[in-house]
């Protein structure tokens, strides 16, 4: 997961410099708000804590040992955005002291592993873990997603910046010169040991730690749990009224992402494994599939079974473009809209269908005196 | 080895990898006379000359470059070979390995038995993948290796690093020291008290354990850390002391780290 230097062409790491920059900074202002003071010398001491934690081996099931980055337990601890700068001080001395990723590659690695892995973390535990109590197996639960999405996807980002680079950088023989395969084989090669081990040791220290912490100290669990006072139905009242100011930021981050969409299209020709039944049919296109598979030949003509479920589903929008979009980079800016807006209207409902359901569990239960649970 | 000696063989690694680069630092070599602030843009300055190089012989007269620096810094080759270009090879090298095969070009040899085609493109990039990792990684551990932390640190100034991004890893760097220490006692004394094995979800327990007390007591440390510079009359400004002097040496040396990535970025266009 820690890229190091000569993975990546320079101009991809002054992109990732670029992109991480801004969460820097956004980070620092708030944290300097509320710590003031005190920010010096608390993300002193955290960042060396996620140091040592990236030390850790965790006995992960089957027998096996893991490290882990501690990316989802930092945030649901200390917030997203210490989260951010305790880790991209960790990863900064890992780099230049340990040698652990590398200096040019510093901001690729801050990029994924602090700043996309702790926002992941951070939406990931608060939608699942939301409205529960402190010491509620929901949490538990929460935590161990949270980890296992934060990693898998800071190496999915790892992925794509390894995956790219052979088609924006070759010399004039052809031959790539920053990491040589490309997204077909990055992705698998990343995400399978990160499906698997990395994000399994993950798992076991988020959820081992919140599991813990409700034991000792469930008081440290209440910063990304603004819902979770038992009983008092107007603190959570405040606490949605202010979820917009606390997820702001995220929203922002998807908004961005939304914006940069069109970037899409810089990449050419169809996705690997991606052609439809016509393709199949075209010389032009047989052409670059056998170019693209290692020089095998493409059946003569499309697979039976994929001629008939082609039929069967035509998508809304074609090739991410709605037929009246001329210009593609604003079909697929549309389409990324389109289909964000889909899931969140999807996790909007769900939420709103859990909060009913539990409204009308605690309205049952309103004249039976409740604990803890 | 059950994982809390795993873990405790990876803090005493750590440990005795510092220590080692401190004193080394302290010896009288090239790299170690020079001011860091020259040091930090000089080694910056090879390492961004061989991530644009295009060409594998400029890669490989930085490489050389480093060596040279390496030995009129009394960096020992072996330390280079166990720290640097083995367990680059071994991670590197295996992810380079498949790339002739992988890469489509122009074929120049096949694998016999197997029949795979070996492209010559495919092998020009292990080769870019494998010397770029070697020639960085070599040139950052040198800078590390001849400098203290605490210089290296002082010297990002120049770079217009922040003044209280540098007090914060000069302090978290202080403080990983103690919470090493901290977590090796921690596990020592679980490792000493142990005389059966444990179960796996025990095994789980415990390490998920041992990071949540070490949790608690650096939220702890962080406020007594406060405290104490509160009572020493920290009032939320971090000043860092710049007390470099360079000599007329220290800028000759900036010349010739300046020239050769000039030239290495020139030629290896």
């Amino acid at each position: 997961m820690h890229i190091p230097d000569g993975y990546l062409s320079p101009s991809t790491c002054a992109v990732l410099y670029g992109g991480a920059a801004p969460f820097w900074y956004i980070a620092s202002r708030r944290m300097k708000k509320v710590l003031t003071t005190r920010l010096v010398p608390l993300l002193s001491v955290m960042a060396a804590l996620s140091f040592v934690i990236m030390m850790f081996n965790l006995p992960l099931p089957g027998g096996t040992t893991g490290h882990a980055v501690g990316v989802a337990i930092a945030t649901i601890i200390l917030g997203p955005w210490a989260s951010i700068l305790a880790l991209s001080s960790a990863l900064l001395i890992q780099a230049v002291f340990f040698g652990d990723g590398g200096i040019t590659t510093l901001g690729a690695n801050c990029f994924n592993m602090a700043i996309v892995g702790s926002l992941v973390a951070y939406a990931v535990y608060r939608v699942i873990a939301d409205g529960a109590a402190l010491t509620s197996s929901r949490r538990v639960v929460a935590a161990a997603l949270a980890g296992y999405m934060a990693i898998n996807a800071s190496a999915l980002c790892a992925a794509v910046e390894l995956g790219v680079q052979p088609l924006w950088f070759k010399d004039l023989s052809g031959a790539p010169l920053y990491a040589p395969y490309a997204l077909h084989i990055s992705i698998p090669a990343m995400m399978i040991g990160h499906l698997t081990f990395a994000g399994l040791a993950e798992m076991v220290l988020s959820a081992g730690v919140v599991a813990y912490f409700q034991r000792t100290n469930p008081s440290l669990l209440k910063l990304t749990a603004p819902g979770a006072s038992p009983a008092q139905n107007e603190s959570r009242l405040i606490a949605g009224r202010s979820a917009w100011s606390a997820v702001r930021p995220l929203w922002m981050a998807l908004a961005l992402l939304l914006v940069l969409t069109p970037l899409g299209i810089l990449a050419t020709g169809t996705a690997w494994g991606e052609w439809g039944a016509r393709d199949f049919a075209n010389p032009e296109t047989r052409r670059k599939i056998a170019a693209s598979s290692h020089n095998a030949v493409p059946p003569p003509q499309a697979p039976r079974g994929l001629e008939r479920l082609y039929s069967v589903w035509t998508a809304p929008f074609p090739q991410y473009a709605p037929a009246f979009v001329r210009r593609p980079a604003v079909g697929y800016a549309l389409s990324a809209m389109f289909g964000s807006g889909i899931i969140i209207l999807i996790f909007l409902g769900a939420g709103a269908l859990a909060t009913r359901c539990r409204r009308g569990a605690s309205g049952a239960l309103a004249e039976t005196p409740t604990g803890d649970h | 080895m059950n994982f809390l000696e795993r873990t405790l063989a990876s803090f005493v690694h750590a440990l005795e990898r510092a220590l080692y680069a401190e004193e080394l630092a302290k010896a009288n070599g090239l790299l170690q006379r020079l001011d860091p602030r020259i040091k930090v843009v000089g080694v910056l300055a090879l390492v961004i000359a061989v991530a644009v190089a295009h060409k594998l012989w400029v890669i490989g007269a930085v490489f050389i470059i480093a060596l040279i620096l390496a030995v009129c810094s009394r960096v020992p080759l072996i330390i280079l070979i166990e720290r640097v270009w083995i367990p680059v090879l071994l991670f590197t090298g295996i992810i380079a390995l498949p790339a002739p095969m992988v890469i489509p070009g122009r074929e120049v040899w096949r694998l016999p038995g197997l029949g795979w085609p070996v492209t010559a493109q495919g092998l020009a990039s292990a080769g870019y993948l494998v010397t770029r990792v070697e020639t960085a990684a070599t040139l950052s551990v040198l800078l590390i290796l001849c400098t203290p932390w605490s210089h290296v640190l002082k010297a990002l100034r120049v770079l217009r690093v922040p003044v209280i991004i540098v007090a914060i890893l000069g302090m978290a760097y202080r403080y990983i020291f103690l919470l090493l220490e901290s977590a090796h006692d921690m596990l020592e004394s679980r490792r000493s008290r142990m005389v059966g094995v444990l179960e796996g979800p025990e095994r789980r327990r415990v390490a998920a354990a041992s990071v949540g007390v070490l949790m608690s007591r650096t939220l702890q440390l962080g406020s007594d850390v406060y405290n104490a510079m509160l009572a020493r009359g920290f009032r939320g400004e971090v000043y860092v002391l710049d007390n470099f002097q360079t000599a007329p040496f220290d800028w000759l040396m900036l010349a010739v780290f300046l020239t050769l990535a000039g030239g290495a970025f020139y030629l290896g266009r």
